[in-house]
């Protein structure tokens, strides 16, 4: 089973990245859970996101302690919070980041998206949008194919800009 | 056609495949987005139904109360707070004999104030004659509220049913949803004793002693009615949908020695937890209680028993283990667990099995 963990700040789209992870991987015939962790939201505040993926259905209900990855949609939170925390040796990381990013003892994958965002014009509210960025990010190491992660993204936006965003993200991050 | 949802979501798309002809709800975290949903599906013309946006809880119940007294099939959702406001129009929907059916998305109480999953708001209407189930997945909130209307508004029966979600836990969790054509599965509502203009009837005089104690003992002769109807709604289900259900959720009970009872999520939480402990040689298994009223017989044997209550009633113990031992008349490890959201995972689960201690009660993160 992948137990992901996803780290980001209200407004960011990190609710909506959870649930297109949930669908890409279900697209890809496989079971998925996606579950916010809600406490008092307002924008600009961490939040945190629980995805589970297994061939077979989920029937845990529980946080995510031990994920097998990683995603940080605002680095600024590793300044503020231990986002590797239960995440095993040789986890997979994927960072939201222009630079790229080094962390000792992981498999550490760094992308551009909020460059990406701004760049292609995903911007809500003054917000760059990064939830679907990110899954042509998610695709690039893997976790659910490209079909799949095209399908998910035309079944919850119409905007053809979410295609192209999250086409640069798979193009743009290294592996 | 087989998609994804949230579990609040799930409750919306189903009351939008029943078509009730009365809507009246005031939203409340966590239930909001059912509401939200539901006058999305009125706004773009997807659900043909009369949406009343309350200005309260109560207000939402007394109206469902006056439009399910004329015949018409009506929902409404609620929460916590909003389920003990509303709780005066509560009683009075069973005791009119209406089958309304209401999404209770399940959240402590205050204070200190908390938004997250806890049963006792729903437990505290245990005594009001409503029938109610308890659901631990996306597509299980979607059947329970799809079967609950069948279930009401079958004569025999005649009463609401309160299909109850965990907060957050469930409302909010995206999973797999298989939503399907369910036309001709509910058959037309017909209250026998609807009002109308061109046959008025009086309804809530004042009634004698001589009468009430008849009134009240017919509900619960509806209850006990109500068993075979719902297991003949869940077999019709079953048969068409391929997805079934009984009054309990049983894993790996046949040949357990002792079995977590619980409601809700905590019991897909708490089969991870028996897989667990029969690797370890422990022989464990989970049995979710689905539906509370009417309360299921148990087939309990000599196991022991370890109840997980996300609830309380002060001053007697948890609310599940109370009717466990009321039904089983035996004793069992009472363990206080989930309260106000508190996190219980399939390892905490296991664990209250191993140290269980039989006529003893646990809470959770406080004791010992």
């Amino acid at each position: 089973m992948h137990e992901i963990r996803l780290h980001s700040r209200g407004g960011q789209g990190g609710v909506t990245a959870a649930k297109l992870i949930a669908l890409a991987s279900f697209r890809d015939g496989k079971y998925a859970t996606a579950a916010p962790f809600y406490g008092a939201e307002r924008r600009g505040a961490p939040v945190v996101s629980f995805i589970r993926i297994d061939e077979n259905p989920i029937r845990i209900y529980s946080q995510i302690h031990n994920p097998t990855h990683v995603i940080v949609l605002d680095i600024t939170i590793m300044d503020v919070a231990d986002v590797l925390v239960g995440l095993a040796p040789g986890g997979i990381v994927v960072l939201n980041s222009p630079k790229p990013i080094a962390l000792d003892g992981y498999k550490t994958y760094s992308v551009d998206l909020t460059g990406i965002a701004l760049r292609t014009g995903l911007v809500v509210a003054g917000s760059p949008i990064l939830n679907t960025p990110v899954i042509g990010a998610l695709a690039k190491i893997g976790l659910f194919s490209v079909d799949s992660a095209k399908a998910a993204i035309s079944e919850m936006f119409v905007d053809i800009k979410n295609q192209e965003a999250a086409l640069a993200a798979y193009e743009e991050m290294v592996v | 056609m087989l998609t994804i949802s949230t579990g609040n979501n799930a409750v919306a798309a189903a009351v939008r495949r029943v078509k009730p002809a009365v809507v009246a709800a005031y939203p409340i975290t966590p239930q909001t987005e059912i509401v939200e949903q539901i006058a999305n599906y009125v706004a773009d013309g997807s659900l043909d139904t009369r949406y009343i946006p309350v200005e309260s809880e109560h207000s939402a119940m007394a109206a469902c109360i006056g439009a399910s007294i004329t015949g018409s099939r009506t929902f409404t959702a609620t929460s916590s707070h909003g389920l003990l406001y509303m709780n005066e129009m509560v009683n009075w929907a069973a005791g009119a004999r209406l089958p309304i059916v209401m999404a209770n998305v399940n959240r402590a109480l205050g204070p200190g104030w908390n938004v997250w999953a806890e049963h006792t708001d729903s437990l505290q209407a245990r005594d009001t004659g409503w029938l109610q189930i308890y659901v631990s997945t996306v597509q299980e909130a979607y059947d329970a509220v799809v079967m609950a209307f069948r279930i009401a508004e079958d004569r025999r029966v005649y009463l609401p049913v309160m299909v109850n979600l965990d907060g957050f836990t469930l409302s909010h969790i995206t999973q797999q949803l298989y939503v399907s054509d369910i036309d001709g599965f509910i058959p037309p509502m017909e209250l026998d004793h609807r009002i109308s203009p061109d046959d008025p009837h009086g309804y809530g005089c004042m009634t004698g002693p001589q009468d009430y104690f008849r009134i009240r003992y017919d509900i619960e002769r509806s209850m006990r009615e109500s068993y075979a109807v719902i297991q003949e709604t869940e077999k019709a289900f079953a048969d068409r949908f391929s997805r079934s259900y009984g009054f309990t959720d049983e894993y790996r009970c046949e040949d357990a020695d002792v079995l977590v009872i619980t409601l809700g999520t905590l019991g897909k939480e708490a089969e991870v937890a028996v897989d667990m402990l029969r690797d370890e040689g422990i022989a464990a298994g989970s049995m979710r209680i689905r539906w509370f009223r009417p309360f299921p017989p148990l087939d309990t044997r000599d196991r022991e028993l370890v109840v997980i209550d996300r609830d309380y009633s002060f001053g007697c113990g948890g609310i599940l283990a109370d009717a466990i031992r009321a039904q089983t008349k035996r004793d069992c490890f009472s363990v206080i667990a989930g309260i106000g959201g508190q996190e219980v995972t399939y390892r905490d689960i296991a664990g209250f099995v191993r140290d269980r201690r039989i006529g003893e009660e646990y809470w959770f993160g406080v004791d010992a």
